[in-house]
């Protein structure tokens, strides 16, 4: 009777809009009477300065301020520690305003704001600074050590965090090894680069005394707080929309960059609206990056290939600040075993400042890290002790039979790693079969005769999901019949007004075009946090359901008085409330929204409305799982490497709708192989970025990503009661070390062993010729 | 990334380019597909006073076939050479070429006679027009002249114009009958400039082999061209000509790739740009 829309591959809802140019990003929000603004950037990676001149740029005609850090006052006092960590020694936040130092190339020093983008950009060559470079830190390894470059220079080190977590008999699994891998493993420097860059426009009402912010933000909710008390303004004064933003990738999660705080600023100072919209290289130097991390493993095996423990010391590029702690690293010591039951686990991580710019999450939010390290070491001992890769790899899994299966690590949010709802052998034998992995190593002796350098790589992946904190969802029945759902957390492009009109339209029987959602305004709903981390359908989906499965209870307790029918006689169906049995008792959910709100007869103490907010959390999280697993044709004469197949099992629960599961699996598996061949942010010894275009930052295009098969398990959540398990970042997490696993397979005759991603044609000519200068010249 | 204020003008014939380049000196800079120029000027790495814009000449377009060599007008769009029919037919390793270039978006923009004229070092289009012994004809405010294209390119972005010459046309002679090409190239992505590029035709009576992304810009492999002229054109000629074109390279160390790698390449894109002309001279 009700028709099932959960599980249905619905059509987005956004895609009309966002494929015929209707779509609202920030650079389409124009203002009566708007200004634009551009920011003056440190040209050092470490400098001092006392005097910042902008006299010529303010008498260039069109100028109408250039603000600077004295200009902000208590605006500029340092920004909020996102998450805390039991081994900090020194946090330290970033200012919207360089206060006399700075500590990065990119660094916000002033904020112009003139008649045009173009006139700003011609002041902010006017601005003299009186900078006085000194040594920075650039290298992870060189700043960890003692008398490194300091990058802030109150600490007597570089180390900002040192934090340890074990679990199991450590001394034990080494003492009982049949053998110890030792290996240094790094995943390098990149950036998730969504399409639209950031932007910002505020306006500032002054007659209403209301400040409203259009910001490419992923937690408009999160950044009003933040924005309102740095401008020492009531949170009611504020209002901060996220409006059609262009990929997110949790770059645009951050509280808050200067620019979210500069604009509204100068709005208000100037009474006139601003508009800042970041350029691509702004977006280089100006907005966080991710991954690298350096990381010292030793595998503690048997010879039959059990894993017994496993030790990571690792460091962690922070950048110049930590405002986000170092959420990476937890994420990746958290995750390091993955889907294998290993007994013991001691992990140790330095997060470490460098004079580079500030790294927050990417998409898999150091997972991709940990993950890498375990999967080459699967390989890697593999190799040793001559076991297959697969074979390894079935050997240590967890088995359903074994579930609940805690892991003993402990995952962002304080969710406890353990394993239960999901299959690993079965997703690796699917992902066996759908390779033909077994073809492939048959074919392996023949060919490599001829000089064909085919190999095929696997990589597990576990992933966190639904982590705290909590998201909400109101679910109200107009009169009219429409159902309005409003949240505070937005989209970047994954379709949650689909998903969500889903789940509402399901659970109240309507169909889905009456479901109107609104999201990522702060003046609409402002509670939960934001977008991240795979979470939204975990914790804002369960939300959503238990707002919508509210309002079906009070609609069929408000149909029971009208139809004087007891309740459980009751069902919804094609908008109306019927008795079972008899349709044409029915009462429409329209006439029980007007009826809920009883304007003259309304008893004090009860509350007018179809409607009820609900808010979720989700204790133990949630974890996807699955695996990546390719085939690779390297061109032993140029290190050229071809993906001839690749193949994801995946399972993230039930899917609401699998083609949005779809579209996330194919957008993350497309960033992970940048993440494995292309994409490297790379700096000079003096910290000067080397890559600040796309010419450099090679983003692979639809040209290099190959055709994905996609295999769904869906085995239902018990963690939550959608039975959802959160997809996003699953993607982006096991492809580094699938393709490096590859490639490796590839070019095993050479002996080839990789440790560091991303590879590049050089890297592989290298392994190939047993050379050690393989990476690039810088 | 908005570019400093400039002066813009809009001549409609060749003539009046040509003045206003020589009316403003070194100040000018001629417009063609702007898929180089613009982002300079984004940049804020050039900043030309005045831009000529070169869209509105409608002669310089043109493509044709006249005593047997090919004419290619300085605006014609690299889009419109890869899909020419006459170009297929007697010059086929242009289109080849082309392929590499960018994304069809940028080839419907972008022009040869930009790409020439800009001479990017790791370019498709200069090595090509050097592999062919294209002429380039150049308009100046004293007349006319031809330029070979062994003249014209003249190191990274430097090429024989003068400030005040707009670059007309390209012709490109006749392949003989039995001619075979190869075209090899390694970039990165699809689109992206060449780590390298190499371009080979062998001619009945001789050959041409030139490397371009080692250095600055296209250069003939006189050492390789010589090998292939006197061992044949056997598969272990190639093997040598790529030997002997790796040994008269002489990349440096960039981001992108090692000196050596780059070296690799040459050897590996030669052998096999040679065999692909082989086996094209053939049929
Ligand atoms: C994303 C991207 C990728 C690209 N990839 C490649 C690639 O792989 N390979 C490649 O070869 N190119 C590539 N290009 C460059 C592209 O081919 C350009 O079109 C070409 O280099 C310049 O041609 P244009 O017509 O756009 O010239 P413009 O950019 O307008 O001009 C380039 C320069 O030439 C001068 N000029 C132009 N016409 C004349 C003339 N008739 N006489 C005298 N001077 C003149 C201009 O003043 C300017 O200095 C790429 C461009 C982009 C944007």
């Amino acid at each position: 009777m009700t028709t099932r829309l959960i599980g249905e591959p619905v059509e987005r809802r956004e895609d009309a809009r966002l494929l015929t140019g209707r779509a609202r990003f920030i650079d389409d929000i124009r203002l009566p009477g708007m200004l634009h603004a551009a920011v003056l950037r440190s040209p050092h990676a470490k400098a001092r300065f006392t005097r910042i001149d902008a006299a010529a740029a303010l008498a260039l005609p069109g100028v109408h301020t250039v603000i600077t850090h004295e200009d902000l006052g208590t605006a500029n006092t340092p920004m909020p520690l996102l998450n805390e960590d039991p081994g900090f020694i020194h946090p330290r936040t970033h200012q919207a305003l360089a206060p006399g130092q700075v500590r990065f190339v990119g660094e916000a020093v002033a904020l112009v704001v003139a008649d045009s983008r173009y006139l700003a950009e011609d002041a902010l060559d006017l601005i003299e600074v009186d900078y006085a470079p000194e040594a920075a830190a650039v290298d992870l390894v060189a700043a960890a050590k003692p008398g490194a470059p300091l990058v802030h220079d109150d600490t007597d080190s570089n180390v900002a965090c040192r934090t340890a977590d074990s679990n199991g008999d450590i001394e034990g699994a080494f003492a009982a090894a049949d053998f110890v891998l030792r290996e240094e493993l790094r995943p390098e420097r990149g950036a998730a680069q969504p399409m639209e860059t950031r932007g910002v426009v505020a306006r500032y009402d002054e007659s209403l005394d209301q400040l409203t912010i259009w910001d490419t933000t992923q937690a408009p909710v999160s950044a009003r707080g933040v924005i309102a008390d740095k401008l020492g303004l009531p949170e009611a004064a504020v209002t901060v929309i996220a409006p059609d933003v262009g990929g997110g990738f949790g770059v645009k999660i951050f509280l808050v960059y200067p620019e979210e705080l500069l604009v509204p600023f100068a709005a208000r100072m100037l009474g006139r609206p601003v508009k800042w919209i970041e350029d691509r290289r702004e977006h280089f130097i100006g907005s966080n990056h991710e991954r690298l991390m350096v990381h010292r493993i030793e595998v503690a095996a048997t010879t039959d290939g059990c894993i017994l423990g496993i030790r990571d010391h690792f460091l962690y590029d922070s950048g110049a600040y930590c405002p986000y702690g170092p959420i990476n690293a937890q994420c990746a010591q958290a995750i390091l075993p993955g889907p294998y039951k290993i007994p013991a686990v001691h992990t140790e991580y330095e997060a470490v400042y460098t004079n580079t710019p500030v790294v927050s999450p990417y998409r898999g939010a150091g997972q991709p890290h940990g993950n890498f390290v375990m999967e080459a070491a699967m390989n890697h001992v593999a190799r040793a002790l001559g076991l297959d890769a697969a074979e390894i790899r079935r050997r240590n899994l967890v088995r359903p039979e074994d579930c609940p299966w805690d892991s003993g690590r402990i995952f962002q949010g304080n969710t406890p790693l353990i394993h239960r709802d999901s299959d690993y052998p079965a997703q690796l034998a699917k992902t066996l079969e759908a390779l033909d992995y077994a073809g492939v190593k048959r074919s392996q002796p023949a060919e490599r005769e001829q000089g064909i350098f085919r190999g095929a790589g696997i990589a597990f992946f576990v992933e966190g999901t639904g982590i705290s904190p909590y998201e909400g969802v109101e679910v109200r029945v107009e009169p009219t019949g429409h159902v309005h759902v409003t949240t505070g957390y937005p989209s970047q492009g994954q379709g949650h007004h689909t998903t969500l009109a889903q789940i509402v339209a399901e659970t109240l029987a309507v169909p889905p075009e009456q479901v109107v959602v609104e999201s990522g305004r702060s003046d609409r709903f402002a509670w939960g946090v934001g977008t991240f981390a795979s979470r939204a359908a975990v914790v804002g989906g369960n939300a959503a359901l238990g707002a919508a499965e509210a309002v079906r209870a009070r609609a069929l307790e408000l149909a029971s008085d009208e139809l004087e029918v007891a309740p459980e006689d009751l069902v919804l169906a094609d908008g109306a409330v019927h008795v079972k049995g008899a349709p044409q008792m029915a009462v429409p959910l329209a006439a029980l929204a007007y009826a809920a709100d009883p304007i003259n007869t309304l008893e004090s103490g009860t509350e007018p409305g179809l409607r009820a907010a609900d808010y979720y959390r989700s204790p133990d999280g949630a974890f996807a799982s699955g695996v990546h697993g390719l085939i690779v044709m390297v061109d032993a004469a140029t290190g050229m490497v071809e993906i001839e197949k690749y193949v994801v099992v995946h399972d993230c629960g039930v899917m609401i709708n699998p083609t949005i599961v779809d579209g996330q699996i194919l957008g993350g598996t497309a960033q992970g192989i940048g993440g494995a061949f292309y994409e490297k942010l790379r700096f000079d010894e003096a910290g000067q970025p080397l890559v600040t275009t796309f010419m450099d930052y090679l983003i692979p295009t639809a040209m290099e990503i190959p055709p994905i098969e996609i295999h769904h398990m869906e085995s239902r959540s018990s963690l939550n009661p959608l039975g959802v398990k959160g997809v996003g970042e699953g993607g982006a997490i096991p492809a580094l070390a699938a393709f490096a696993g590859a490639v490796e397979d590839a070019l095993e005759p050479f002996g080839a062993t990789v440790r560091a991603v991303p590879l590049d044609p050089p890297a592989i000519l290298a392994l190939i010729e047993g050379r050690c200068e393989g990476r690039a010249a810088s | 990334m908005k570019p400093p204020p400039f002066a813009y003008e809009c001549p409609r014939d060749v003539a009046e380019a040509v003045a206003l380049l020589a009316a403003h000196g070194g100040d000018a800079r001629p417009l063609a597909g702007g898929q180089s120029l613009v982002p300079l000027l984004n940049f804020r790495l050039a900043r030309p006073a005045v831009l000529v814009d070169l869209n509105r000449i409608e002669a310089l377009a043109r493509i044709r076939v006249g005593d047997g060599a090919l004419r290619i007008g300085a605006m014609a769009r690299q889009a419109a050479v890869e899909a020419d029919a006459d170009v297929a037919r007697g010059w086929p390793i242009l289109p080849a070429a082309i392929g590499h270039i960018a994304h069809p978006q940028i080839r419907n923009r972008g022009t040869v006679g930009g790409s020439l004229a800009h001479n990017d070092p790791a370019a498709e289009l200069p090595a090509v027009m050097l592999a062919l012994d294209a002429e380039m004809i150049a308009q100046g405010p004293q007349g006319q002249r031809t330029i070979a294209a062994r003249e014209f390119f003249a190191g990274t972005m430097e090429t024989a114009l003068r400030p005040d010459e707009l670059l007309t046309e390209i012709r490109v002679p006749a392949l003989p009958e039995g001619t075979g090409w190869g075209f090899q190239e390694a970039a990165r992505r699809q689109g992206d400039f060449a780590l390298v590029a190499v371009a080979v035709v062998l001619k009945p009576d001789g050959a041409r082999v030139v490397v371009t992304g080692t250095g600055d810009g296209p250069a003939h492999m006189e050492a390789a061209e010589a090998v292939v002229a006197e061992r044949g054109t056997d598969a272990d000629a190639c093997e040598a000509a790529g030997d002997a074109a790796a040994a008269a390279s002489e990349p440096a160390d960039d981001p992108h790739a090692p000196a050596w790698y780059r070296q690799k390449l040459v050897t590996a894109l030669t052998r096999r740009a040679c065999r692909e002309a082989v086996i094209r001279m053939g049929r």
